[in-house]
């Protein structure tokens, strides 16, 4: 543009460099909302070791609804809980805990949940039994002391969800040919995650450990059908009029079916 | 102008020391004890005060919560089911009230941060550096808020400097160090008063609060002034002066209405002749024609 056209039509200049100020202002933000989306993105992966506190959900909605002002670590009687400090390789200003460190205490109250004041601790959760944390897994078989026969038992002893959470189960002693060995067994519909037993583990490292639950659960397909879930569901077998061979074996060998007769 | 030398010296003639300080050191007063306040529990276990500024609880009953982060929680498609909300709305009437930019004059911790880098700038006699326009920091308001609710994350508290500052110096500050120092180098070397005046987001959103806001900085005496520019040498925000001081030709009212004003009250302090003093938003009567003159907010910004 002239300077001559520059004097004679002011307004369209005028309106052309805002246009053009708009323009650059829009591109700006987008480019910093991009690069600030992809850095949440890559921001958000959390190390395996560190868990929320009870009632925190899915990540990402953790991450949606918690403003990171510290009044769960505030309330939480015992020195488990922290926030995320700048460079730590975690959402800054989230709170964590590291159950190998300072395990959760499960009060009875929840007082942590009952201080969240967005409900990114989901208030809903009033029975800390309730809390999924996390999953306890037995990571280890090859250091875990229960594992080459002996009597830890401290992982099973320490859950406060005893008998529910971890059960002993035995097995053969294939080493000695003559003991059983006591396996520690997790059970995810009772586990909290709260991470006692990663925390009391003898070894110098632990061998059982609390995973964020996707990490140690696994799924079935929806399309898979145990026959003898469904069997019991139904009260007998689901194809009916099937004739019931007898099984034939070799002399002197007799089996006794476990379940009840058909 | 009187560039050179330190502005307010006139006032110190004529008021005396803490007559031509009074807003400066209630403001530090008020930065300090509010930061007291908050470390008093982790450091005397006397909990007034429990959390941080982003959510705290006062005396185990009040809740209050920072509206910009609960707007970000919204945005990123969480509805604060606890008292976030609640605290959210009695800060933004608290803010409505005494000016949404108190916030960062006399409140947020960062304000020391960057007021020592421009003291020093000014000693050190550096040159202002880059200065992006002062609605800069609306784009980032708005970038923040499209990337909460496009990420479904509060993805802005990832990098957000001031929640860092104050976190640290509540719960630890760890490298909390870096980010002071990088806030520090910025406005120091970078750009005079950057962070505060030109791009944060905090800033700004307060600041579109602070237009509703009924206290507000008035010129009620502005035809005593004698043009020693010592308002527009201390003032963070400059533009927000002219209208009011220089508009009784205009017929523009002597208040100071643009939300950018931080009410930090320090014209008040340097004027040798009292033109300034805090107001109410509605004793704005020019004498020429009565006028709530919104619309010399949007004509300064684009001149400035």
């Amino acid at each position: 543009m002239t300077e001559q056209s520059q004097a004679s039509k002011p307004s369209v200049l005028g309106r052309r460099r805002f246009l053009a100020g708009i323009a650059r202002a829009a591109g700006g933000a987008g480019a910093f909302s991009l690069m600030m989306g992809l850095f949440a993105r890559q921001a958000q992966s959390l190390p395996v070791q560190v868990l929320r506190p009870p009632g925190a959900g899915v990540e990402a909605d953790f991450l949606a609804a918690c403003v990171r002002c510290g009044l769960c670590v505030r309330d939480c009687p015992w020195p488990t809980l922290s926030l995320a400090g700048v460079g730590d390789d975690m959402p800054v200003g989230t709170p964590f805990f590291i159950a190998r460190k300072y395990p959760c205490e499960m009060c009875d109250d929840v007082p942590c949940v009952k201080a969240c004041p967005t409900a990114a601790l989901d208030h809903n959760l009033t029975n800390i039994d309730d809390a999924r944390m996390g999953l306890a897994v037995l990571v280890d078989q090859e250091t875990c002391l229960n594992f080459q026969g002996l009597r830890c038992d401290v992982c099973y002893r320490v859950c406060p969800l005893i008998d529910k959470a971890i059960t002993l189960k035995r097995r053969h002693n294939e080493r000695t040919g003559a003991h059983a060995m006591f396996i520690p067994t997790v059970h995810s519909d009772t586990c909290t995650g709260c991470g006692k037993c990663e925390r009391s583990c003898v070894l110098d490292t632990s061998a059982i450990r609390v995973f964020p639950r996707h990490l140690a659960k696994g799924r079935i397909g929806e399309h898979y059908r145990l026959g003898w879930v469904e069997k019991d569901a139904k009260g007998e077998s689901l194809i009916p009029g099937q004739v019931d061979l007898p099984d034939r074996m070799p002399d002197n060998v007799t089996i006794t079916p476990r379940g009840p007769k058909p | 102008m009187s560039a050179k030398t330190v502005p307010g010296q006139d006032a110190i003639k004529a008021k005396g020391w803490l007559g031509a300080h009074k807003w400066l050191v209630l403001r530090r007063l008020s930065q300090l004890s509010i930061l007291a306040v908050f470390l008093a529990g982790p450091l005397a276990d006397l909990w007034i005060v429990k959390g941080s500024l982003s959510s705290s609880l006062i005396l185990g009953v009040l809740p209050l919560s920072d509206p910009f982060l609960v707007l970000q929680t919204l945005a990123a498609g969480h509805v604060a089911a606890g008292t976030a909300l609640l605290g959210a709305v009695l800060v933004l009437a608290v803010y409505a009230l005494v000016g949404g930019r108190v916030y960062c004059s006399f409140v947020c911790p960062v304000n020391f941060i960057t007021d020592t880098a421009r003291w020093l700038a000014k000693r050190l006699d550096l040159p202002k550096g880059w200065q992006p326009a002062r609605y800069v920091r609306l784009w980032v308001l708005g970038s923040v808020l499209v990337t909460a609710f496009a990420s479904g994350t509060l993805a802005w508290e990832l990098l957000n400097p001031v929640t860092m500052v104050h976190r640290g110096l509540v719960y630890g500050m760890g490298y909390v160090w870096t980010v002071v120092l990088a806030l520090f180098l910025f406005d120091l070397v970078v750009s005079r008063r950057g962070w505060c005046g030109h791009l944060c987001p905090m800033g700004a959103f307060y600041g579109l609060v602070g237009r509703l806001s009924v206290l507000r900085v008035s010129a009620p005496k502005r035809q005593d002034c004698n043009n020693c520019m010592d308002c527009f040498a201390v003032c963070p925000e400059p533009h927000v002066i002219t209208p009011p001081l220089r508009g009784a030709e205009t017929g523009t009212g002597p208040v100071i209405l643009s939300g950018d004003c931080t009410n930090c009250g320090r014209c008040i302090d340097v004027c040798s002749k009292d033109v300034f003093a805090f107001d109410l938003r509605f004793n704005n009567l020019a004498p020429e024609r009565g006028a709530h003159d919104d619309e010399t907010i949007s004509s300064t910004r684009h001149a400035a």
